[in-house]
C-alpha cells in the first residue's frame, strides 16, 4: 500500500446547515434526561404564557355570553324630573306618555317595552280578605304594588304559573285586576284562580288574573302585586321621581341596546327628552377587557419571569455542557473547526431546546386551557395571534441563554482544551 | 545534493522558538532548525516539562511560535490568518492523543466522520472513507461500537482511523501508546510502521524507548533545545510503553 495524500486541501473550514444540524441534534440526544430538564423552564414559562392568554380570553367569552344573553338586550329609562321643588302632596305627573309603550316598540330593535313604579301608600293594608285590618295578623302591608303598563309582561318576559297578565284593556280602563309576583302570592296564601280570588289594598279590591314566577329583567316583581298603570294612575299619587321613580324596561334586539338607548328619551318626550335618562348595559367588550386586562397583565408578568427563569436555565445547563465538553471543543477544533462553528453549534443546541421547550409549553397551555374549558363548560377562546407565535418565544429565548455559552465555547483555546 | 533533498519536507521549522510571557517569563522552546521530509517517521523524545509539547503543538498548528519560520507542506502557516492555520489543521494534519479524544455517544464510524465534516468533505462521500479508514487500522468489524465497548488498544486504533480519513501530510502522535498495556502497544506501533512504510509523514512524541527504537530518526529534546539522536529515556517500571 502507498499512502497517498489528497492535495485538495481546502480554502478554509466549513460547517454546512445539514452538518449543522445533526451535530447539534447529536448534543442534545447524547443527555437526553438533561437536555428534558433544561427545556422545563421554557415549557412551564411558555405554558403559562399560552394558558393565562387562553384563559383570559376564555373567561372574557363567557362574561360576553352572560351579558348577551340578559343584559346586552335591556335598556332602563328613568323618569329624573325636571329638578323643580313641588308640593309634597302634588308631585309631578309622570313624564312617561300614555302611550309609551307604542311609541318605544316603534323604533327599530325594541321588542317590548313597558313602564313600572312602585305604588306609594300610606299606611297600606293588604290582604286577601275584606275583614284584614291594619292590626290583624293577615295584614300583608310591607308588600310593595308596583304600577305597571300592560307591555311592561312583554319586555321582562315573566313566567306565568297560573292564569293570565292583564293587558293594554285592563290598563286603559283603569280596571282593578292584579296579577301577583310568585313570592307575593304565597305569602298571601293564593295559589289558585278558579275561586277568583281578589287581593285588597287599602280596602280596595284587586281581582287576581294571574301568577308571576320568573322574571330575570326585573326579579323584584315576584315580591309584590302588580297593578295597571291606568288604574293606579286613577288611584294613587304618581310616584316621586327623588325617591321612586317611574322606570321603563326596554327589551332588545341583541346589539341594538345601545342604539335604542340614544333614541328612546326623544321617542317617548319629544319636547322634554330631558325628564327622561336611558340607561343602556355596560359594554360587554369594555367590560371583559377591563377584567381580563388586570388577569392578563398579572399572569403574564408570572409568564415572564417564568421565562427568564427558564432562560437562566439554559444558560446554566448550557454553560456547564460547555465546561464538560471542553474536550470536545478542543477535539473539534484540532480537526479544523473554527471558533464560529464551535459558537454556532452550542447556540444551535440551545435554540432548538428552546424551540422544543415553547412547542411542548405551547402545546401544554392548549391543553389547560381546553381542560378548563371542558370542566367549566365553556367554550375554549384561542386567539391564533397568540398560540401560533408562542413556540418562536421559546426559540428566542433558547438563542438568547444560549448566547454566552457559546461565545464561552468558542474562545476556548484548543490547546487548553485537549489538556483536560 | 544528496537523493534525500530531493525528496520535499512537509516541516521545515528556521529559529522557531516560544517564549511564555510570564512573570516569570519562560522560554519553553529555544530557536530551533528542524526539517521533515515526506516519509519520514520522526520521535521527539525528552523528559516531561523538556518542551515536547510545545513542539508538537507548534507543529500542529495549535500554538504560535513567538518568532521564526514554519512552513507546513510548502506553505509558510507564521504570518497566515486563524482561520487559514485552522483549515490547514483540518486538512493537512491528523491528531492522535494519548487521551483517544473520542466522542462517547457514537460509534466508531461516526467518530471517526467527525474529522471530515470540517474539511468540506461531501456527506455522500464520508461513510465509505470512514469504513476505509477503519478497515486500515483493523477495525472493520467493530464500526458500529461504542467506544465504550472498545478495548484501549481499539480506541485508538479508531482514533489513527479518524486522524487518517481527511488524508493529511502529517500525522502527529502525543504519547500515542501512554495509556495502553504493552502488547496493545506494540501492535498499535507495528500500525504505524506499516503506515510509515505506506509513505506517511509521522512526528511522535513519547517518552518510550521502545517506541523511539521503531522511528527512522530520532530528535531529543531538553529544556526547550532540540537535537538530532539520542535515545530515549526508559520508561519507569510498571509504565505501559
Amino acid at each position: 500500500m502507498r499512502w497517498r495524500r489528497d492535495r485538495r486541501v481546502p480554502e478554509r473550514s466549513t460547517l454546512g446547515v445539514r452538518d449543522l444540524a445533526a451535530e447539534a441534534t447529536a448534543g442534545i440526544l447524547q443527555r437526553p434526561a438533561r437536555s428534558l430538564l433544561t427545556t422545563l423552564g421554557t415549557v412551564l414559562g411558555v405554558g403559562a404564557f399560552v394558558a393565562v392568554l387562553g384563559l383570559t380570553s376564555t373567561a372574557a367569552g363567557q362574561i360576553s355570553s352572560h351579558f348577551d344573553a340578559l343584559k346586552q338586550t335591556t335598556v332602563t329609562v328613568t323618569d329624573v324630573g325636571d329638578g323643580r321643588e313641588r308640593d309634597k302632596d302634588a308631585p309631578a305627573p309622570v313624564a312617561f306618555p300614555g302611550d309609551a309603550d307604542q311609541r318605544v316598540t316603534a323604533l327599530n330593535g325594541a321588542v317590548g317595552a313597558g313602564v313600572f313604579w312602585p305604588v306609594s301608600l300610606s299606611k297600606p293594608v293588604i290582604g286577601a280578605s275584606v275583614a284584614v285590618t291594619a292590626r290583624s295578623s293577615g295584614n300583608a302591608g310591607d308588600l310593595p304594588v308596583y304600577a305597571a303598563s300592560a307591555g311592561l309582561f312583554g319586555a321582562i318576559e315573566p313566567t306565568v304559573r297560573v292564569g293570565r297578565v292583564f293587558d293594554r284593556f285592563h290598563d286603559r280602563r283603569g280596571e282593578r285586576v292584579a296579577v301577583l309576583g310568585a313570592a307575593a302570592a304565597a305569602r298571601l296564601g293564593i295559589s289558585q284562580l278558579h275561586a277568583q280570588p281578589a287581593v285588597f289594598i287599602n280596602g280596595a279590591a284587586f281581582t287576581v288574573v294571574g301568577i308571576i314566577d320568573d322574571a330575570e329583567r326585573l326579579p323584584e316583581l315576584l315580591l309584590g302585586i302588580i297593578v295597571p298603570r291606568g288604574t293606579a294612575e286613577r288611584m294613587y299619587r304618581p310616584p316621586d321621581p327623588t325617591i321612586s321613580p317611574a322606570q321603563m324596561v326596554i327589551r332588545t334586539r341583541l346589539g341594538a341596546a345601545q342604539l335604542i338607548a340614544r333614541q328612546a328619551a326623544l321617542a317617548l318626550r319629544p319636547d322634554r327628552p330631558d325628564l327622561l335618562q336611558a340607561t343602556p348595559p355596560a359594554d360587554p367588550h369594555q367590560l371583559s377587557d377591563s377584567v381580563s386586562g388586570e388577569l392578563t397583565g398579572l399572569f403574564l408578568t408570572l409568564a415572564a419571569i417564568c421565562l427568564v427563569i427558564g432562560a437562566v436555565g439554559i444558560t446554566n445547563t448550557t454553560l456547564v455542557a460547555v465546561l464538560e465538553r471542553v474536550g470536545e471543543i478542543g477535539l473539534r477544533r484540532s480537526l479544523g473547526a473554527r471558533p464560529r462553528h464551535i459558537a454556532a453549534q452550542f447556540l444551535t443546541e440551545s435554540t432548538v431546546l428552546g424551540t422544543v421547550g415553547g412547542l411542548t409549553g405551547t402545546a401544554l397551555g392548549v391543553g389547560v386551557v381546553l381542560t378548563v374549558a371542558l370542566v367549566r363548560d365553556w367554550t375554549a377562546v384561542l386567539d391564533p395571534a397568540t398560540v401560533l407565535p408562542a413556540p418562536l418565544i421559546g426559540s428566542v429565548v433558547g438563542m438568547l441563554a444560549g448566547l454566552y455559552p457559546a461565545l464561552r465555547a468558542a474562545t476556548t483555546e484548543p490547546l487548553e482544551a485537549l489538556r483536560r | 545534493m544528496s537523493a534525500e533533498d530531493l525528496v520535499p519536507p512537509v516541516i521545515e521549522l528556521a529559529a522557531v522558538h516560544r517564549t511564555y510571557p510570564g512573570p516569570p517569563e519562560v522560554t519553553a522552546l529555544h530557536p530551533t532548525n528542524l526539517t521533515v521530509r515526506r516519509g519520514d517517521y520522526l520521535v521527539v523524545v525528552g523528559p516531561s516539562g523538556s518542551g515536547k509539547s510545545t513542539l508538537l503543538n507548534l507543529l500542529g498548528l495549535l500554538d504560535r511560535p513567538t518568532g521564526g519560520s514554519y512552513r507546513l507542506d510548502g506553505v509558510d502557516v507564521s504570518g497566515l490568518p486563524e482561520r487559514d492555520r485552522t483549515a490547514l489543521r483540518g486538512g493537512r494534519i491528523g491528531f492522535v492523543f494519548q487521551a483517544f479524544h473520542l466522542l462517547p455517544h457514537r460509534t466508531a464510524l461516526e467518530n471517526v466522520m467527525l474529522a471530515q465534516i470540517y474539511n468540506g468533505t461531501p456527506r455522500s462521500a464520508r461513510r465509505a472513507a470512514a469504513r476505509a479508514a477503519l478497515s486500515q487500522v483493523g477495525l472493520d468489524h467493530r464500526t458500529h461500537a461504542l467506544p465504550t465497548t472498545l478495548s484501549g488498544g481499539e480506541r485508538q486504533r479508531v482514533a489513527v482511523a479518524r486522524a487518517l480519513v481527511t488524508a493529511p501530510a502529517l500525522l502527529l502522535c502525543d504519547e500515542p501508546t501512554g495509556n495502553l498495556d504493552s502488547t496493545t502497544a506494540r501492535r498499535l506501533l507495528e500500525l504505524f510502521d506499516s503506515l510509515h512504510a505506506a509513505g506517511l509523514t509521522i512526528v511522535m512524541i513519547t517518552h518510550s524507548a521502545e517506541v523511539a527504537r521503531r522511528a527512522q530518526r530520532i530528535v531529543t529534546i531538553s529544556d526547550g533545545m532540540l537535537r538530532e539522536g539520542g535515545r530515549a529515556e526508559p520508561a519507569p517500571a510498571g509504565a505501559p510503553t
